[in-house]
């Protein structure tokens, strides 16, 4: 294979070279004892773990520098055992270099493919019981064999059916109707215009009968953030400018990239940031993308008040919210 | 009756049950050929030896339901505050149970070591070239451990439904729903409804603490059958062929050895878990979609994941009243299944260029494998520009930079730097070579420097040990395929494209630096 005829030659395993304490008893003693002290330390481990156990309150803090405050009964608790694990392998692995052999054996190898014969014997053993079950002439068994089997496989998918509903059009809609009240989230409460000063963000959610028992399913959709800007600041088509309220903007919470809440507003550039993969959604232009992997605007909410002032939705959201899915239809 | 003496009547009575005398001789004198590399393996093993036992523990109290509770445990700061149980009793875990918090951080640590033991252990196998046959089928077990280590640890650091994993949860649960066609029905069936519902938490538990646990077992069991029957690699070196194994036997000092490092493995885990703080779920707060924490980052090993999918532009296709989410699925599953196929299929590639269909137990040094070199250099510069850009939002506040400028540096460099960290690999390799090469032939500098009668300054040189030269020199030097387009019998071969790509993969895999041959050396001797 290669041009190996005047390779340098293999001069064999180099001459074994004895430790000390394979030929100095005091040595070989002297190692003993170093073992016995690992496995001590070993065994100090573990008292410092029932120690730490008994005596030290679990609510005891302490003050070490660089890790700064610390639980001392769990640290107590973790040092105790480290040290006794750590030093059990510590004993043994100086037991095994010091005074195991360390004669360095050699084993033979062989290859791992059988002798011929057997080979043979074997791949014949193969063809023979495949012919005598006919698997070469009778196509039939063959191929209704594959399809059953094929089949057979649908019945657990089938069974795994009922791991939940399917999707119908919950995906593209959300709580918010057309006059359901913004409120605040925590607090529940209504918000007026003049509730929110300019520059102010607020995270917003449709009101319900009972909040109390509000599902995450429903925030996972319903989250808006409202953001009030000076109405001159906005750079919005006719339409898009209609649904915000004296400055004020609503867009979904939930990123359209992969459903993060887009938590992040910088006031400086108006801009939305979300933590997860830094979609950035300038908010004077309508949340529209201008970083990041994010595919499309977050939807915004028509937004007005009522008679009393209160921001209320002029209309549900008027496409799906969150990320895409295959049945989204964007036109 | 001596210690040994018992021993041996124990011995003695197995056998007389099992008759397995014969086999436990020969394989309790079994060989087993050390260097600190092959421990890479044996921290993974052992890594996962404690994640069952942190792991059992931490089932005795953790509860797997998304039921709502309120929180009424001793850590003041959530007093009240609505959560789901499994948050409520993993927060318990931590402040109630002793020792609990502890065997938190042990677990956590323990699957991170495993993570990074798997990947360190694969690197070896892989710049070793340890994957060549008989061992193909073993690598490709490998690649299957590695994978359901990423499964299982994104299922496990979920469980705690904290603000942190829940997040991460919602970007799988966008990954599900982007499959085209199927993504909102699988999202459904997997979440029992529309996303958090309550059903993932129960179902993600049973996966992660029985399904997964079980098809490792099988697999790590298949490794280690498979590593003990074909024997293990050894590095080459004098006295060392492919046809033997050097090394120490199985009783009494390599299992001496090994049980001394699965303890040692274990204690470091429990010092890391001690003195720092892993995974701070309190801090978190329960998990709800309308919230979200500042620099939210997944465990490391899904970093290079995350970056990709940060990276990605912004492209959906939407036609037909369809939507395509090409930014989720090329990042997110068409990249990661090219790479894991192509490190599954690399032993097949690479004997499919070489056209050697031997055996290999002797290891190859990665210098001696420059291709090979190069081509492991090019992957890990992938994840480690994906990486960074997973974690782009932390640099940007650790070193004032901006996370747009980090975003396109990487966004360039994913495609730019993984063939300039190939060109370069592959030089330094030949550059080693050559220096191998130059050692073997004129000897080491012993920095001794000599003055020549006439004045010269010259270094002295000593020649090296016989057994070092036949290290440098012991390795084969394939030469490329030959695979004319017309062969013997004058007849065009089929498949002319293939085997020009063949050809040409395979002239540059035989780039080598001549070695040292016994002609060489005599004569240079003479002078």
């Amino acid at each position: 294979m290669s041009n190996e005829i005047e390779a340098i030659q293999d001069p064999g395993l180099p001459a074994h070279v004895h430790r000390k304490a394979d030929t100095d008893p005091a040595a070989a003693n002297r190692a003993e004892r170093q073992v016995a002290i690992l496995f001590g330390i070993s065994a100090l481990g573990t008292v410092l773990l029932i120690v730490s156990y008994i005596f030290i309150p679990d609510d005891l803090f302490i003050f070490i520098p660089v890790m700064g405050n610390q639980n001392a009964h769990q640290l107590g608790l973790g040092l105790g055992m480290a040290i006794s694990l750590f030093f059990i392998g510590m004993g043994a692995i100086h037991w095994a270099k010091t005074l195991m052999p360390d004669t360095e054996v050699v084993a033979q190898r062989h290859e791992l493919r059988s002798p011929d014969s057997d080979r043979k014997d074997f791949v014949d053993a193969v063809k023979s019981g495949a012919g005598a079950a006919g698997l070469g002439r009778r196509s039939l068994i063959k191929r209704s064999l594959g399809a059953a089997l094929g089949l057979s496989a649908l019945s657990p998918l089938l069974l795994l059916r009922d791991l939940g509903p399917l999707p119908g059009k919950e995906l593209e809609k959300t709580s918010w109707k057309s006059g359901t009240y913004l409120v605040t989230d925590p607090g529940n409460r209504r918000i007026k215009d003049s509730d929110l000063e300019v520059g102010a963000v607020a995270q917003v959610l449709p009101e319900i009968a009972d909040p109390e028992h509000r599902k995450l399913s429903d925030i996972a959709k319903d989250a808006v953030l409202l953001i009030r800007l000076r109405p001159q600041e906005f750079n919005l088509e006719a339409d898009k400018l209609a649904m915000t309220h004296d400055g004020i903007i609503a867009f979904s919470k939930i990123c359209s990239h992969m459903g993060c809440a887009v938590a992040l507003y910088e006031q400086q550039t108006k801009h939305l940031l979300c933590p997860c993969h830094q979609s950035t959604f300038d908010v004077t232009r309508g949340a529209k993308v201008i970083f990041g992997p994010s595919a499309r605007p977050l939807p915004q909410l028509d937004i007005t008040i009522d008679d009393e002032g209160y921001l209320v939705a002029r209309q549900p959201f008027s496409e799906p919210v969150g990320p895409s899915f295959w049945e989204r239809n964007s036109q | 009756m001596t210690v040994e003496a018992r021993l041996g009547t124990v011995a003695n009575y197995v056998d007389e049950r099992t008759g397995g005398a014969a086999w436990m001789k020969k394989n309790l004198q079994k060989v087993f050929p050390d260097h600190w590399s092959f421990l890479l393996g044996e921290v993974a093993l052992y890594s996962f030896v404690i994640l069952l036992l942190s792991g059992t523990f931490l089932t005795f109290w953790f509860d797997p339901s998304q039921r709502e509770v309120i929180y009424e445990g001793s850590y003041e700061p959530l007093e009240g505050i609505k959560m789901s149980a499994a948050y409520a009793s993993a927060l318990h875990i931590s402040f109630e149970v002793r020792g609990g918090l502890l065997m938190r951080q042990i677990h956590h640590w323990a699957a991170l070591i495993f993570m990074a033991a798997i990947v360190a252990h694969m690197m070896r196998v892989f710049f070793t070239g340890a994957f060549r046959k008989p061992r193909e089928g073993n690598w490709i077990l490998g690649i299957g451990l590695l994978t359901l280590g990423i499964v299982e640890g994104f299922l496990g650091y979920s469980l705690p439904d904290d603000l942190l994993s829940g997040t991460g949860v919602r970007i799988a649960e966008a990954i599900i729903q982007a499959l085209p066609v199927v993504g909102s029905y699988f999202a459904y069936f997997a979440f029992g409804g529309a996303f958090p519902g309550e059903a993932f938490i129960p179902r993600i538990y049973t996966v992660h603490v029985l399904l997964l646990p079980g098809a490792f077992l099988a697999l790590i069991t298949a490794h280690l059958m498979l590593v003990w029957y074909q024997k293990h690699t050894q590095y080459p070196g004098p006295g060392r062929t492919e046809k033997n194994v050097v090394g120490y036997p199985l009783m009494p000092t390599y299992m001496a050895k090994a049980g001394g490092f699965f303890f040692i493995v274990f204690g470091v885990t429990a010092f890391l878990a001690a003195v720092a703080s892993i995974n701070p779920i309190w801090l978190y707060g329960p998990y709800t979609p309308g919230q979200i924490s500042a620099g939210s980052q997944p465990d490391w090993y899904m970093g290079w994941l995350d970056g990709l999918v940060r990276m990605a532009p912004p492209i959906e296709t939407q036609a037909f009243g369809h939507t395509i989410s090409w930014n989720i699925l090329v990042p997110g599953l068409i990249i990661p299944g090219i790479l894991f196929t192509g490190m599954a299929l690399y032993p097949f590639i690479e004997s499919w260029i070489t056209g050697d269909k031997r055996e290999h137990h002797l290891l190859d040094r990665p210098r001696n494998a420059p291709n090979r070199t190069a081509l492991g250099a090019m992957s890990l510069t992938f994840v480690m520009v994906t990486l960074i850009n997973g974690g782009n939002d932390i640099i940007a506040t650790h070193f004032d930079l901006s996370i747009n400028q980090i975003m396109w540096g990487t966004r360039f460099g994913v495609f730019l730097l993984p063939p300039l960290a190939f060109v370069i690999t592959k030089r330094l390799c030949l550059s080693l070579q050559r220096a191998d090469r130059d050692l073997v032939l004129h000897g080491r500098e012993t920095g001794t420097l000599l003055r020549l009668p006439h004045g010269e300054f010259v270094e002295v040189h000593e020649p090296i040990s016989p057994e070092k030269a036949y290290f440098l020199t012991s390795h084969e030097q394939a030469p490329a395929l030959e695979l004319p387009a017309v062969d013997g019998h004058g007849v065009k071969r089929a498949h002319a494209l293939r085997n020009k790509l063949r050809a040409r993969m395979s002239v540059a895999n035989a780039e080598a630096i001549p070695k040292v041959s016994l002609n060489e050396l005599k004569e240079i001797e003479h002078h």
